[in-house]
């Protein structure tokens, strides 16, 4: 039920941003349609914690601040390949692949694991097994650095914590 | 005062978003095999984006335009990692298979190991329900 | 600004359609697509901006859902193409296969 609401929290704010009249026929049509996608969601059985990961409210910002940072960085270095490439004329990129082990065991973590890894330009998570990570990257060091498990370790921070309850609580409550 | 200082702003994410675009757009020309040059695409969907958006939405002020950029921006920042993972696997599952070792330059003649497949119908959940 | 901004995303946009005329392989192709039209609603997102029409940025967010759902589509289509006739041709159009 908490999921249902917080839908409906999302779609209604999303509407009313959205439509920026304000009559109440329009509010009627709004209040409508929301309900409705509510019901087909509710029949698909997305409302849950997946779709929504309200446990993670307070944590995720503080995550993609961080991310974004890397984002950054990571954007940098791609754009030195790209134009030292363009001007020096030797090889500045060194594409290489590779299975990373990875220790987070939710789907949750693994989904938002893969989605950072692709999200930082540089380097791209093929597929996603069961242990491990299938990654290309744009040079060497990439691959290096991700390697070292900084991301993992935050990742591991957030999804930890609530793991317990998220895989037997969740399921039921929708 | 404070007008000058945000139009300058915005003329200068703008600016720096513009630099970031022809960036990845060189890159997605001139390098070598299909992965790099999703990487290169990478760059101009996070960065860039996100830079020339919100030079508009300094441009914008407090209005409903504002809020339509940021939900634009929100949308293309949780889209686009999820349709370049979605043509890395079909890439991997159709023709340019990578091997572990480092992927040569021509992606035609890259050999195609059989055992690095793996169930495709639970990989495209994962793909779709990010 | 705003003149300068609209010029670059349209030279942006030729290149990434160079690279969909040239690209080798299907992949390659869709991956221009895809960025073509980001780019696209980036540039609908400007133009109003410089003409003054706050009504183009509904355009621009409708553009960026149906450029998603129509990149996974076709990455859907082709992915069942390769494996429905897998071993004769592979999609690629270039690549041969095996």
């Amino acid at each position: 039920m908490r999921y249902t609401f917080c839908l409906f929290a999302v779609l209604a704010f999303i509407w009313l941003t959205n439509s920026g009249l304000y009559t109440p026929l329009l509010l009627c049509f709004g209040l409508i349609s929301v309900v409705f996608v509510i019901l087909i969601a509710r029949r698909m059985k997305v409302v849950d914690g997946e779709s929504l990961p309200l446990e993670l409210w307070a944590t995720l910002p503080g995550y993609y601040l961080w991310l974004w940072r890397k984002i950054i960085a990571s954007n940098l270095e791609v754009a030195a390949c790209v134009w030292g490439g363009l001007f020096s004329r030797r090889e500045t990129i060194s594409p290489c692949s590779e299975r990373i082990p990875t220790r987070l065991k939710s789907d949750l973590g693994k989904v938002l694991y893969a989605n950072s890894i692709t999200l930082t330009p540089g380097t791209v998570a093929i597929d996603v097994d069961k242990d491990s990570v299938l990654v290309h990257a744009l040079t060497r060091s990439g691959l290096n650095e991700l390697k070292q498990g900084d991301m993992e370790k935050q990742i591991l921070a957030l999804t930890e914590q609530h793991a317990v309850a998220g895989t037997t609580g969740q399921k039921n409550e929708c | 005062m404070i007008d000058v200082l945000l139009s300058y702003t915005s003329g200068l994410l703008l600016f720096l978003g513009c630099f970031f675009m022809l960036t990845g757009a060189i890159g997605l020309l001139r390098f070598p095999d299909f992965y790099s040059r999703m990487h290169a695409a990478g760059v101009t969907d996070t960065l860039a984006t996100v830079l020339i958006l919100s030079g508009l939405m300094l441009m914008a002020g407090w209005s409903l335009a504002l809020f339509k950029l940021a939900l634009i921006m929100l949308f293309i920042f949780f889209t686009s990692p999820t349709a370049s993972h979605a043509l890395a696997r079909s890439a991997q599952l159709c023709a340019l298979r990578l091997t572990h070792a480092p992927v040569d330059n021509g992606p035609a003649d890259v050999s195609r190991p059989t055992a690095e497949t793996s169930t495709p119908a639970s990989r495209m959940e994962a793909a779709e329900g990010s | 600004m705003l003149n300068a901004t609209l010029i670059a995303l349209l030279v942006v946009m030729s290149l990434a359609l160079a690279r969909a005329i040239k690209g080798p392989s299907i992949h390659d192709r869709i991956l221009a697509v895809n960025m073509f039209g980001t780019k696209t609603v980036l540039l609908i997102a400007v133009i109003c901006f410089t003409f003054g029409k706050p009504e183009f940025l509904d355009i621009a967010l409708v553009y960026a859902l149906i450029n998603f759902v129509s990149v996974i589509g076709v990455l859907r289509y082709f992915e069942f193409r390769s494996r429905h006739q897998d071993g004769t041709q592979n999609g690629t159009g270039e690549v041969a296969s095996d």
